[in-house]
């Protein structure tokens, strides 16, 4: 049942890479190709504008440079020591949280990895609470408490970040499993790293939302690394939409540097959500432009097989076609650009001069209904 | 009060809870159609319909994992696990998730849930099917660990575990199924989570024990009696968060401990009673604390060695006699 | 014989340095002892008469015997020399000798001998500890359970004279119970001039029996207010000599006149002090990290001595009042502060205070300032001493007056002529009226 709906150039991509993990990228990029390959991208990106009108095109490309505009911001504040622990940035992803979530409702809830500040800011939380949380203040999303893989907003339906690989898809199983109990329409969208497809959690989730038909969306964001290690050196069958089939499970192959293709597919994902309550599994292709996280010396993939995929940035492929399509001009970019620099240089401001966490706070949230150690009234049996 | 099995008692305490609350429904291997592996879900599928009452493929992380994610968005499910021993599958899900939910989430995310089935020794299981597991949950921080041993404490425990707004691990005991005793009529009875329960009234040596050791406690208890040492019998009921208070006015009465489990003795649940004891009430002891658990060794098959694996009567009356300095 | 080296079991008399019939003092040298690792000498412990030598030169005794016996010089101590020859049957000396308490654990401080620790480690291993003899408890480490240590502590029972019956000698609760049941040994009698043999060194090697009693209120108020005087203020210390002759005298004039009034030396202390403060107001003052706090009266604490403690009802504006006012407010509170009825107010808030052990023969002493207050008069007792007046040496009721300065607000100069002024007046207390 693996629909593939789309074929974008690098499909092929994971063949092409042995199974040592080093790139087989030519030393020198051909750009005349690459160039090649972007036209076609953005050729097809402009036919999926019908029925998008400018305000929601212009809301697209917002959240994405809103999003790499906060990950530069977050590489800056870490490397100055603001930021402590694992930082993972989406600086290269961006196209894959906005276009999923751009295709929800607000009711519908989005759970994620530990790399899941851009889908916290695509499923509306603020910047100041997100980049307070980074800095561990009290101000924080979690109130400081959860740090850059624990990004929470129970109001807006941001089940959070999870730390653990894979962790988060038996959880998103459950939230779907919950939507499905007390029949409501919602949809619940999971994303995880294509080495999560390795985990038992996957198949174990897979197979119950199949069964159970559970409304969910598994999002399979293939940056083709798993921190270090390339897909072709961990995954015996790499093309992860197929895996789909070993559930019955819809799936779809997706060009993850495209924000429409990406939206498209959780679109008709979300349908088969809504209308027949049954699970999705996209495989997206995508690539992270930094490494695994702030410590990785990215020792495992060459410059060259970087620079081929900036060429695909999500963003400026978006910006041109907006351009040559004339929804906006460059000043109009430009506007926007200012205008984000202005929020995330607010969020950084707001982040240094919130205070810490109080020191009493250690001691709360580990229960919801904390027992005393002394309860001496209650002591004798309620009968 | 009826006399009923602690089996029976469970069964209520769920089927009570099903019908009290809508967001409430049990999954688990085999608890459905089968009526459960050891009955405990019985008739429910009947009464409660698929929907409510859910048989899960064998696949403990993952429904565990959807277990804590439906609890997430407002559910309050419990999980059986066939016996606790499968649960250790599910341990990245228990802890990662569940027990930290609300911590790392600055209070957000309440994980209302239970996780429950029998542990520790049955009879002739074996090494991976008899497992004493509570040291393990007990040392995380966000669960709470419950152990029932009477049918009455059974039925209030467990109701109260499953209004409570945490996690909470329900160990239950594969032999003590069958046990009988009275139980309250009404539905509206409950036990509260974190207290302890005096089994017995005594004045020379406290025993402290749960689970399983609580019966055994007991007789031991009425063994001595006859030699002339009086016995006080706690049962702490929940492991996480223990009530320490309980046993230290005890002990600061008799002067003199025997902690008693069926798990290993590295650091278990006694090791940490112990240590609270001492931090607390060291000027009261006339007499080292002392220790009975189950053999450091994992379960052997062959009935006689299972005996000698579990502790028994005569080896809490020879601890007690001991404290007390009598041999 | 006295315990004069750690390891000592027995002393040989070197040489007496003192005769029969010899007056000695205490702490003055009385013999001189060879032990195990050097000659000492021996001090006496007792003021009195050398009455009889009971071990001579060049004979040995083993700790705790009897070797003199020191008494006043026409004490009766037939008795005496009758008992120590019967506690003292092997020297064979026929000279009576000295009732001593019993020989003390001279083991007390030694490890139990490796036999018994053997033992006692065999019994542990087997788990059957009333195999083992139990030890007992003078010799080896003490083993107490902690809470027969907790009753024991309590009791004021010294657990080395206690048998433990638990393992390996273990002192458990029910051997406290056991000792504190039977009647206590009525302490034994011993002639005064002798007592201090109770504190031989041979008993004082061994660590004290002692009681804890929780620190009473006014205690633990007393603890916490001192620490924050002498450690974090600063200190400095002046004395003079003061000539009272003029001031008994006008003591005794004024009661003379009025014999209810019963005014006393330090009534008129307090009236000169106030009246010198009034004078010398920069004394008048307390620090107060960033202001220096000047009054406008003399209010004077007067450390009174109470049952569990010590407290300062105040004299408020004693510089307004008279000394009859004086003395009988002084009279009232002193009263009320012995049996703890003073209100707050009427203890706290003095601008200076006066602190006088006279009564106690003391001659001279510091005392410790009561923070925020800037100063504190330590007031010693009116003797007699010949002092040198135009050449000659004539007796005068001198006392001598110590004032503790807290230098943050007082300067050396500033208190000295206090002082000064406080002096001239007390010396003529004329001044008073002029």
């Amino acid at each position: 049942m693996s629909k593939q709906t789309a074929a974008p150039p690098s499909r092929a991509g994971a063949d092409e890479q042995s199974s040592t993990g080093v790139i087989d990228a030519p030393a020198e990029v051909d750009r005349k190709q690459l160039a090649r390959e972007r036209e076609e991208v953005k050729e097809r990106q402009k036919d999926r504008f019908a029925g998008l009108n400018k305000e929601q095109l212009i809301g697209l490309y917002r959240q994405m440079l809103l999003i790499r505009r906060f990950e530069e911001k977050s590489a800056e504040a870490y490397v100055a020591g603001k930021i402590g622990g694992f930082c993972h940035l989406y600086i290269g992803q961006e196209a894959v949280a906005v276009g999923a979530i751009s295709a929800i409702r607000q009711d519908d809830y989005v759970i994620a990895s530990y790399r899941e500040h851009g889908h916290a800011l695509a499923k509306g939380m603020s910047a100041r609470a997100i980049m307070a949380e980074l800095f561990g203040k009290a101000t924080g999303c979690s109130k400081g408490k959860g740090g850059s893989m624990h990004m929470f907003d129970k109001g807006l339906g941001f089940l959070g970040g999870h730390g653990i690989v894979g962790g988060q898809i038996p959880l998103a199983t459950g939230a779907a499993f919950a939507s499905m109990y007390q029949g409501t329409d919602q949809v619940t969208l999971c994303f995880f790293g294509e080495a999560a497809v390795n985990q038992g959690a996957f198949h174990e989730s897979l197979n119950m939302a199949q069964l159970w038909k559970l409304p969910c969306i598994y999002i399979c964001e293939n940056n083709q690394y798993g921190m270090g290690t390339s897909l072709a050196r961990a995954m015996s069958l790499r093309d992860i939409a197929q895996k789909g089939c070993a559930y019955e499970m819809a799936s779809e192959f997706v060009d993850g540097m495209d924000v429409l293709a990406v939206r498209e597919a959780v679109m008709r994902a979300v349908e088969r959500g809504r209308k027949q309550s049954l699970p999705t599994l996209l495989e997206v292709r995508t690539y992270r432009f930094m490494g695994h996280s702030m410590s990785d010396p990215g020792n495992y993939r060459t410059r060259a097989e970087i620079e081929k995929y900036q060429e695909r940035d999500p963003i400026k492929l978006f910006s041109a076609s907006l351009i040559e399509e004339k929804v906006i001009d460059e000043k109009g970019l430009e506007a926007i650009d200012k205008q984000i620099r202005e929020e995330v240089e607010d969020s950084f401001r707001f982040a240094d001069e919130s205070p810490l966490p109080d020191p009493e706070e250690l001691y709360t949230d580990v229960y919801a209904n904390p027992i005393e150690p002394s309860r001496k009234e209650s002591r004798n049996r309620n009968q | 009060m009826s006399t009923i099995t602690i089996r029976e008692a469970l069964n209520q305490a769920i089927r009570e809870e099903l019908a009290r609350d809508e967001k409430v429904f049990i999954m688990g291997e085999e608890v459905a159609a089968y009526d459960g592996a050891y009955k405990v879900t019985k008739g429910l599928l009947n009464e409660f319909g698929p929907k409510r009452v859910i048989d899960t493929p064998i696949t403990e992380l993952g429904f565990a994992g959807l277990g804590v994610g439906a609890a997430m968005v407002g559910l309050r499910p419990i999980v059986e696990f066939m016996t606790f021993n499968f649960s250790i599958l599910a341990t990245d899900q228990i802890i990662n998730s569940a027990a930290k939910m609300l911590y790392m989430s600055g209070g957000q995310f309440k994980i209302p849930i239970v996780f429950r089935g029998p542990g520790g020794s049955a009879f002739q299981v074996s090494s991976q099917h008899s497992q004493a597991l509570e040291s393990w949950y007990t040392h995380f921080p966000g669960i709470k660990v419950v152990m029932p041993s009477t049918p009455a404490d059974a039925k209030g425990l467990l109701k109260s575990a499953i209004r409570d707004d945490d996690p909470v691990i329900f160990i239950e005991q594969e032999r003590m199924y069958g046990n009988k005793g009275e139980v309250p009529d009404d539905p509206d009875f409950t036990i509260p989570l974190g207290v302890a329960d005096v089994k017995r009234e005594g004045k020379d040596v406290t025993i402290v024990a749960r689970s399983l050791m609580v019966p055994v406690a007991l007789k031991a208890a009425e063994q001595l009696e006859q030699q002339g040492v009086s016995c006080e019998v706690i049962d702490p009921r929940t492991i996480r968060p223990l009530d320490i208070d309980t046993i230290v006015e005890s002990v600061k009465k008799t002067n003199r401990v025997v902690v008693a489990e069926e798990s290993h003795p590295l650091c278990g649940v006694n090791a940490e009673i112990s240590m609270q004891i001492m931090e607390r009430a060291f000027d009261y002891l006339d007499a080292p604390i002392k220790r009975v658990s189950g053999a450091d060794v994992p379960m052997p098959y062959a009935k006689n060695l299972e005996t000698l694996a579990i502790p028994d009567v005569a080896r809490i009356v020879a601890a007690v006699r001991e404290v007390a300095y009598l041999d | 014989m006295p315990k004069l080296s750690p390891t000592m079991e027995e002393g040989q008399i070197s040489r007496w340095l003192k005769k029969e019939g010899d007056k000695v003092a205490m702490g003055e040298p009385l013999a001189e002892i060879d032990t195990d690792k050097a000659t000492m000498e021996m001090q006496a412990l007792a003021n009195g008469v050398l009455r009889k030598i009971i071990v001579g030169e060049g004979q040995s005794a083993p700790l705790g015997e009897p070797i003199a016996i020191v008494g006043e010089a026409d004490e009766d101590i037939s008795s005496l020399l009758a008992e120590a020859s019967a506690a003292a049957p092997a020297p064979a000396q026929q000279a009576p000798a000295q009732p001593e308490p019993p020989p003390p654990p001279a083991a007390a401080e030694q490890p139990a001998p490796l036999q018994a620790q053997a033992a006692a480690a065999g019994s542990a291993a087997n788990g059957r500890q009333s195999a083992a003899a139990p030890a007992p408890a003078q010799s080896g480490r003490l083993i107490v359970s902690p809470l027969a240590a907790r009753m024991a502590a309590e009791s004021g029972l010294d657990l080395r004279s206690v048998q433990g019956s638990g393992p390996n000698g273990r002192i458990i609760k029910k051997d406290i119970e056991a000792a504190l049941s039977q009647p206590k040994a009525a302490p034994q009698r011993y002639p005064r001039a002798v007592e201090p043999a109770q504190f031989q060194p041979a008993q004082i090697a061994a660590a004290s029996a002692y009681r804890d009693e929780p620190a009473t209120q006014i205690r633990q108020t007393i603890a916490k207010r001192l620490v924050t005087s002498l450690g974090p203020v600063p200190h400095f210390f002046l004395t003079t000599d003061i000539e009272m002759d003029r001031a008994a005298e006008m003591r005794k004039g004024i009661n003379a006149l009025d014999p209810d009034l019963k005014i006393s030396i330090n009534d008129i202390i307090i009236k000169v002090t106030a009246a010198a403060l009034m004078q010398h107001p920069e004394v008048n003052a307390s620090f107060q990290e960033k202001f220096v706090r000047y009054y406008e009266q003399a209010d004077i604490g007067v450390a009174v001595a109470i049952e569990d403690g010590l407290i300062t009802p105040v004299v408020r504006a004693a510089n307004q009042k008279s000394l009859s006012q004086i003395a009988a407010e002084v009279r009232e509170l002193a009263e009320r502060a012995r049996s703890k009825r003073l209100k707050p107010e009427e203890y706290t808030g003095a601008t200076f205070s006066i602190s006088n052990l006279g009564m106690f023969g003391i001659d001279e002493f510091t005392a410790v300032i009561n923070p925020p207050e800037g100063a504190i008069l330590a007031v010693g007792a009116m003797t007699p001493k010949p002092v040198v007046r135009d050449n000659e040496i004539v007796i005068r009721q001198i006392m001598r007056v110590t004032m503790s300065c807290d230098h943050r607000v007082i300067d050396g100069a500033t208190g000295a002529k206090f002082l000064q002024t406080f002096k001239k007046i007390l010396e003529n207390p004329l001044y008073l009226v002029v």
